[in-house]
């Protein structure tokens, strides 16, 4: 847990002195990411290098796991705080073993634990060890150097990280594959981490909560989809984009928004019972189902009524599904795509688990176009 | 023809003034590396003490060398070493400050700032950072501030024949005073073959030392 309370910075310069971060209070729970955002100059940096006492605060206080930073020699305090920078920072005369083990090595670990250890992160990322180890910097991607920089803010196994724009020097196809596979490590680690970014959408992805500062001023600190939902003013609303609301597609999974349908026609049933269903339910169609609960396609009314026989000889087929995990956006491209205003929803065994329209998906985001009252 | 000959017959005593030669310039170069490079890295805390320092060095690489050795004479003098192998090396150790305190300057002041940044925010100190990342990065321009100073200096070295430190120069000033033309050339060309030969070897010491993964970017 990374705690700062009434932190402030005030940078002397030559034309009088410059209040860079404005006692800013937040904490950040163990095991979440927290995003610092905002535009150049905002102070987001600033906070963050006064945590690792890179820069040292003019006042206020930073707590680690409750215990006050201030008390640690800062050396010390350094080596037990993963640090990855957006330039990434690899020393160009050591191998990539080397690299990865400094903080271990400063720390005292002896060669053999070194070396498992950088084995160990090197496969975390899927680079091969015996390939890569004695690699030096420049023998290696864009993306490779990235990964390693990551990698080896990993190493000491600090249980805090600072993460400045970590994925900032890379072109963006690779950062999102980056971006994947970091928060795929960080369901297994759960480091307490401070993101610094000044990109919304990836703010919006790898953050568990998001701080938006402007003049050194933590304007809002809220979960993602809270941010979007509700800003506190038209600063943040600005910032996030007029497109919040579709950003918010991504953070919610279709079963959220699905309704679980039960009622559904087999094979051989009758079309009288499909209309029956129709008529009871007011949905607009009526799946229909196999003996293993996959759908095979729909009846709708108009086949309803005027069809004869089973559903099974009058079904129309099934343009696309989607997954109950799959985020809404992908529901929604879909819908746009096939001209369809509900989709049906399979489970992870592709079995159906039920249906979600255009109408409940407007309702979802609909919770989040008023504002709270207490802002 | 002549001087073929004189250089055949002469090849003893020309060996033994290169290798006097070559002491001189070793031994004051070797020391000249023990107090540059640390005045270099020293003088990057300070852009204004570094201006000074470099001012200082650059002065004294503007007096010629003939002037130097009879700066010297009176001074050590005073402690019976006026002419000789002394002041030689005193004077190249002068002469060689600049090009090595000016390359380990600009060196470690042109190591990456994000290099910089990393070493500190993962909890280096400053030692750690000096010995670890920023010399072994420094090392190529240092080396090559010190391939500088050994070219220039053997040619300073020559002259120190006059103060009587013996060296290839004892070649060249005596086929001044004999008008003795053998022994001026096979000096002359001693010299600048010394001077080459050294160049070589230093810049072969110079890619040996530097780090491999520097080597490496250069390559590609």
């Amino acid at each position: 847990m990374i705690r700062l309370e009434q932190l402030t910075k005030v940078f002397q310069t030559d034309h009088g002195s410059v209040t860079a971060v404005d006692h800013v209070s937040l904490e950040v729970p163990e095991g979440d990411i927290c995003v610092l955002l905002g535009p150049s100059g905002c102070g987001k940096t600033t906070t963050m290098k006064m945590v690792n006492r890179l820069i040292a605060p003019t006042s206020g206080k930073i707590y680690i796991n409750d215990k006050d930073t201030d008390e640690y020699d800062p050396v010390e305090l350094r080596r037990n705080i993963g640090y990855a920078i957006q330039q990434i920072g690899l020393f160009p005369n050591m191998t990539v073993e080397e690299n990865i083990t400094i903080v271990p090595d400063l720390l005292g670990w002896d060669k053999k634990r070194c070396r498992e250890r950088a084995r160990e992160l090197l496969n975390m990322v899927a680079m091969e060890p015996d390939q890569f180890l004695r690699r030096y910097p420049s023998e290696l991607s864009g993306g490779q150097q990235q990964r390693i920089g990551v990698v080896r803010a990993l190493a000491a196994d600090a249980p805090v990280m600072l993460m400045d724009e970590p994925f900032g020097a890379i072109d963006p196809i690779n950062r999102e594959v980056i971006q994947d596979e970091f928060l795929r490590m960080q369901e297994q680690l759960r480091k307490t981490i401070m993101f610094v970014s000044h990109d919304i959408d990836e703010a919006v992805k790898m953050g568990n909560g998001i701080a938006i500062f402007r003049g050194g001023s933590l304007e809002q600190y809220a979960a993602p989809d809270e941010l979007l939902a509700y800003p506190v003013n038209d600063f943040i609303a600005d910032f996030v984009g007029g497109d919040r609301t579709l950003k918010r597609l991504r953070l919610a999974h279709i079963e959220d928004a699905m309704s679980i349908e039960t009622r559904t026609v087999g094979l051989d049933d009758s079309l009288d019972k499909a209309r029956d269903l129709l008529e009871s339910t007011g949905v607009e169609a009526v799946v229909v189902l196999d003996g293993q609960r996959h759908p095979r396609g729909y009846v709708d009314r108009r086949v309803a009524i005027q069809g004869e026989g089973t559903a099974g000889e009058n079904l129309l087929p099934l343009a696309f599904t989607v997954k109950r995990r799959d985020d809404l956006r992908t529901a929604v491209s879909q819908m746009f795509a096939h001209d369809t205003r509900w989709v049906a929803v399979l489970d992870d065994h592709g079995r159906y688990a039920g249906f979600v329209t255009q109408a409940s998906i407007t309702e979802l985001l609909g919770t989040g176009s008023r504002r709270p009252a207490t802002a | 023809m002549d001087i073929v000959q004189f250089f055949f017959h002469n090849l003893d005593h020309i060996g033994f003034l290169t290798l006097q030669h070559l002491s001189i310039v070793v031994v004051a170069v070797g020391l000249a590396i023990l107090t540059g490079v640390p005045i270099g890295i020293a003088i990057t805390q300070s852009r204004a003490v570094a201006d000074k320092v470099l001012y200082v060095a650059s002065m004294i690489m503007t007096i010629p060398s003939i002037a130097l050795f009879g700066i010297m004479i009176p001074i050590l003098s005073t402690v019976g070493e006026g002419i000789g192998y002394l002041p030689a090396v005193i004077a190249v150790l002068l002469y060689s400050q600049l090009p090595i305190i000016r390359n380990t300057y600009t060196a470690i002041t042109n190591v990456d700032p994000a290099l910089r940044e990393a070493a500190v925010g993962m909890g280096m100190t400053a030692w750690q950072r000096l010995r670890r990342v920023e010399i072994p990065i420094a090392v190529p321009v240092i080396m090559a501030g010190v391939r500088t100073a050994v070219v220039l200096n053997i040619g300073v070295t020559a002259i120190a024949a006059y103060i009587g430190a013996g060296g290839l120069g004892e070649l060249i000033s005596r086929g001044i005073s004999q008008t003795d033309p053998r022994q001026l050339v096979t000096g002359a060309v001693a010299v600048s073959v010394l001077a080459i030969i050294a160049d070589y070897a230093l810049l072969w010491l110079q890619k040996r030392l530097t780090p491999r993964g520097l080597h490496v970017r250069e390559g590609t």
